[in-house]
């Protein structure tokens, strides 16, 4: 199976050659000189104006704090199906968003109106919110300390572009996928897109910080549906390729050309998978489906926002909560489960310079050998956990995790990536099926669902294996698991070494009233899972 | 930074909403059409004003106000198109746009299925403009906050976390083949949960229209409240078939989720539930009990949605089961070209016909079920049978012998609206419901159905 580790390995000269003669000279002249560029650029004159008159306006209108944000958000799109193009859309959005803590209350105003007189009216707006809410104030938000950052650049290690890509090139690499995958018989549908951000991110406080950034990711969704000649069944294989923060280097590196037709294949050879036998078993997941699994199950409860009720309204609170009961002491999983909260690495969705409250994002353990170490926090949120941090003797500081997803969209916290550390022992895929006498191997992320306190999921998956005496004897169909989230994690006995470790990820993590998307990658190793409970989706009525 | 220089330094052209009437946007509009080049250009416009307020811990948390306008490109060469939009309204920014959409359309590759934009048409008319929701002030949204808040913090044992979102919205679009169409509305949502401090009961309840002065927001706290309190120390029982009877929420959270499965190509395709066996699909079968109407209608009271769809078709009333029978499918313009069929512009916005029984006569009836108030997480498990898996949140209640006896834990279910609507026994009054996870315009009645599929159980309050 090809991996994303394998997209790694191959690199961006490989890459470049797919593309064929008129893209290679494209990419070589995109590509000269090192990637990326090796000094990002500084903060636009006419912006850093207009953040200040923003923050100068909201000091004058009484205001103890102020951020502004003047972002430019864009989208690209190339949809197609089959042999034909659906559509080619870019979307292009650009405006100042404004928060004040007046009295220890939020306010928050935004426009696209990028002149002087419209940055002070979304501030104006901003302070009349703050003052009209400071009735119902029972206490002062406080934030934690932030070092002022006053020229902090940051841009997504990138090789191309991908705004700087023709679109006839794109739509080609989709079409040609297309064609091979529709080649095996039995596939009769495919639908296939490219899809990519770029945000342009200029952010200003009141504490001297001033920071620039670009972040880059792409896409690209694939879907392959084998359909019975007689209508009786039809499957789909999908998510194939995961998102990154990465430039179009790494979709091409993704080979879909060369892999179409295995995934094709893939979607028809689920037409003739066994319905599976209700039951337990042991599972063994596969990074490409085990990230989804993490981002529900252990990211979503470690948000501190949901341990302390601020999201009861809407995604919901957390079973691990209060924090004061199962900070060092509530056991998540067995000693080998580590899990790292941060937005460093390379090509993970939620890597940044700095986050939207101007805080440079640390690395941080939110489980250590089994046991809760940490929750994700923003700077309002750290001082939370002053009395767990002071018995840590660590600083009472934010890990970076304030996010609003476009300039229109106040922030709040949002998860950084959330990543299972690799085990010490050098194991793989192949070795935890050959260590397992009766299984299901699960590929690729399927249907998900999880309650508001993150204690009871159900997981589906794109390919099902069975294993039998540590063989893969078959395919299966309509598997999915059901489990209760601490007995699940405990359940963990076997986890893949560094060389199995590879990165899933979501565009559209979704959270907050309005609600917001977040992408977010979690990178996770080939897992084992003791005895879980399995059922057939398969009904008939 | 990459913004064009143009757009700093000159005095805002924006009206303070962000809002514009029928005639400028028509006059925006009808300036850009003419600076196409192309074939042909369709343009959209749509923005406005949101203000909203958070809270949660009996405090406030964040809140906003937002203006923001969109304008929509299309240019089309023959068989080829592309979309570009852009937020920057400038005449510098426009004609970029337009520009760019010309640009990538000449690239795009052939689309085959591409559509002709439609002539003029005639619209029906819906007012959902309402100036109580146009004139609001932050103060009035806090005001609003404080009938809850207020209320939790005087008991002393209750946290309330709420959301209010109210605004002003447009949305316009025209062509070079002389279509005009504008839809100016309001709207306002409000939902609230209400958890008890030992952390064993939460309560939910919702209310959501265009007009302000129609949401209730005292009688939302005394819903929530109530739920929250008569669901404290839930006890378990066993996973399995239960008849349910369900609030109108937890309806339109379910059978809502119908509209992404009633395409006619799929369906054609045997890609869908609605496709049969053999070939052909399942139109002018009974696919449902017969006491089952499903319909959309922009004009109907309840509803109250846009006239016509993002490609100018009207949109009247559409019924797409009637009396259990699926009468039609959702056909996009070019596969109502290649069937011979009418286009119908989709599931916009959807009611199911209400019936006369009460919750209480329900209640009543039933020797031994479960009341539900919403459902949360659905994800669809198995797009053959339209099945999908989520769980019921904020009041879930055992009844035993015509009354209901005591909380109950939530549970997961994984369950087709298909399955669902062929076990039903009786439907109560249909009412606007504000918390789907599609949101939009819905309508559904109480239902009560028998075998409704619970897999397991769940510890979350």
């Amino acid at each position: 199976m090809t991996t994303r580790r394998d997209f790694l390995k191959t690199g961006a000269a490989a890459g470049a050659l797919a593309l064929g003669a008129p893209a290679l000279a494209r990419a070589d002249s995109l590509t000269r000189g090192t990637s990326p560029p090796s000094e990002p650029p500084a903060m636009d004159p006419a912006t850093k104006e207009l953040l200040t008159e923003a923050l100068n306006a909201a000091t004058m209108g009484g205001a103890e704090f102020a951020d502004a944000r003047i972002g430019r958000y864009r989208n690209n799109f190339v949809i197609t199906r089959e042999q034909q193009i659906v559509n080619v859309v870019d979307t292009d959005n650009l405006g100042v968003g404004v928060r004040v803590l007046v009295k220890g209350t939020w306010g928050f105003g935004a426009s696209r109106d990028l002149t002087k007189s419209g940055v002070v009216a979304a501030t104006k707006e901003a302070l009349a919110i703050a003052k009209a809410n400071a009735l119902a104030v029972a206490d002062r938000v406080r934030l934690a300390p932030a070092s002022p950052t006053p020229d902090g650049r940051y841009v997504t290690p990138h090789t191309i572009d991908p705004f700087t890509v023709p679109i006839e090139q794109k739509a080609d690499l989709l079409i040609r996928a297309n064609a091979e995958a529709m080649k095996v018989p039995g596939v009769k549908f495919v639908n296939s897109n490219m899809f990519f951000v770029k945000e342009e991110k200029n952010y200003a406080n009141t504490e001297e910080t001033f920071t620039t950034q670009t972040v880059i990711r792409s896409w690209l969704p694939f879907a392959a549906t084998a359909v019975k000649p007689d209508f009786s069944d039809f499957q789909t294989r999908t998510n194939v390729i995961q998102p990154m923060a990465r430039g179009y280097e790494y979709l091409v590196a993704a080979k879909p050309v060369e892999n179409a037709r295995q995934w094709g294949e893939e979607a028809a050879e689920k037409l003739k998978a066994k319905a599976v036998d209700v039951g337990r078993y042991d599972l063994i997941l596969h990074p490409s489906h085990l990230w989804l699994t993490i981002h529900e199950s252990i990211a979503h409860p470690t948000e501190l926002d949901r341990a302390m009720g601020y999201e009861a309204n809407y995604a919901g609170t957390s079973f691990l909560a209060p924090p004061r009961e199962k900070l060092g002491s509530f056991r998540y999983g067995p000693s080998m489960l580590n899990i790292q909260g941060d937005r460093s690495q390379e090509g993970g969705c939620s890597t940044i310079g700095w986050d939207d409250d101007g805080v440079k994002p640390d690395e941080f353990l939110i489980i250590k050998e089994g046991v809760v170490n940490d929750y994700q926090t923003t700077r309002e949120q750290a001082p939370m956990l002053d009395w767990w941090y002071t018995s840590q003797k660590r600083p009472v500081r934010s890990h970076g995790c304030s996010h609003g997803d476009n300039w229109s969209s106040v922030q709040f916290q949002r998860m950084p990536n959330v990543s299972q550390l690799p085990g010490t022992k050098e194991q793989g895929w192949d070795d935890l099926i050959a260590a397992t006498d009766r299984g299901i191997g699960i590929v690729g992320d399927g249907s998900f669902s999880i309650d508001q306190q993150r204690y009871n999921a159900q997981f589906g998956g794109q390919l099902f294996y069975e294993i039998k005496g540590g063989k893969v004897v078959g395919m299966l169909k309509d598997v999915a698991y059901q489990i209760r989230t601490p007995e699940f994690w405990n359940a963990l006995d076997m986890i893949g070494g560094r060389a199995s470790y590879e990165m899933g990820a979501s565009f559209f993590d979704g959270k907050g009233q309005p609600a917001q998307s977040n992408a977010v990658s979690h990178g996770c190793v080939p897992s084992r899972f003791r005895n879980i409970n399995v059922i057939n989706t398969g009904r008939k009525a | 930074m990459s913004a064009p220089r143009s757009l700093f330094g000159t005095d805002s052209p924006l009206s303070p909403n962000d809002m514009m009437s029928r005639a400028e946007a028509q006059a925006f509009l009808e300036r850009i059409v003419k600076l196409s080049k192309a074939d042909t250009i369709g343009v959209q416009l749509n923005g406005g004003y949101t203000g909203n307020i958070r809270f949660a811990a009996n405090r406030i948390s964040t809140s906003g106000g937002v203006s923001n306008s969109q304008l929509v490109v299309q240019s089309g060469y023959g068989p080829k198109h592309a979309v570009v939009t852009t937020s920057d309204f400038s005449a510098a920014g426009v004609e970029r746009a337009v520009r760019q959409s010309e640009a990538i359309a000449k690239l795009a590759p052939d689309d085959p299925e591409n559509m002709p934009l439609l002539p003029p048409q005639q619209y029906g008319d819906v007012d959902a403009w309402f100036d109580s929701t146009a004139n609001l002030t932050p103060a009035d949204r806090a005001a609003a906050a404080r009938t809850a808040i207020d209320a939790a913090r005087a008991a002393g044992d209750l946290a309330a976390a709420g959301f209010i979102v109210a605004g002003t919205n447009y949305n316009a679009i025209a062509s070079n083949t002389g279509m005009y169409a504008y839809f100016p509305s309001t709207s306002a949502n409000y939902q609230l949960t209400v958890r008890t401090s030992d952390g064993t009961g939460s309560g939910w309840a919702a209310a959501d229209h265009p007009d302000w002065r129609q949401i209730d927001f005292k009688a939302v706290s005394d819903r929530a409240i109530q739920k929250a309190r008569a669901s404290r120390n839930p006890v378990a029982v066993e996973p399995g078939r239960y008849t349910v009877i369900l609030e109108p929420q937890a309806v339109g959270d379910l059978v809502q989720l119908l509209a992404f499965s009633l395409d006619a190509r799929s369906a054609d395709e045997g890609r869908s539930a609605f496709a049969k066996q053999g070939g052909g699909t399942k139109i002018g079968e009974k696919i449902v009990d017969s006491k089952v109407t499903l319909f959309s209608d922009p004009a109907d009271a309840q509803l109250l949605g846009q006239p016509w769809n993002g490609e100018g078709l009207p949109l009247g009333r559409e019924v797409w089961i009637e009396n259990g029978v699926l009468k039609q499918l959702n056909y996009s313009r070019f596969w109502a070209q290649k069937k011979n069929a009418r286009p119908n512009g989709g599931l916009g916005s959807v009611k199911m016909v209400g019936g006369d029984a009460t919750t209480e006569q329900m209640i009543a009836s039933t020797a031994r079920g479960i009341l539900v108030t919403r459902l949360w997480y659905l994800r669809q498990v198995d797009p053959r049978t339209v099945l999908y898996t989520g769980l019921t949140r904020d009041g879930t209640f055992l009844i035993e012998n015509g009354k209901v006896t005591r909380s109950v834990k939530n549970l997961r279910f994984n369950e087709s609206p298909l399955f669902m609507l062929n076990n039903l026994e009786m439907i109560g009054r249909a009412d606007r419901v504000a918390g789907t996870e599609s949101g939009g315009n819905v309508v559904f009645p109480t239902l009560k159905v028998r075998d409704f599929n619970f897999t397991s159980l769940s510890d979350a309050v």
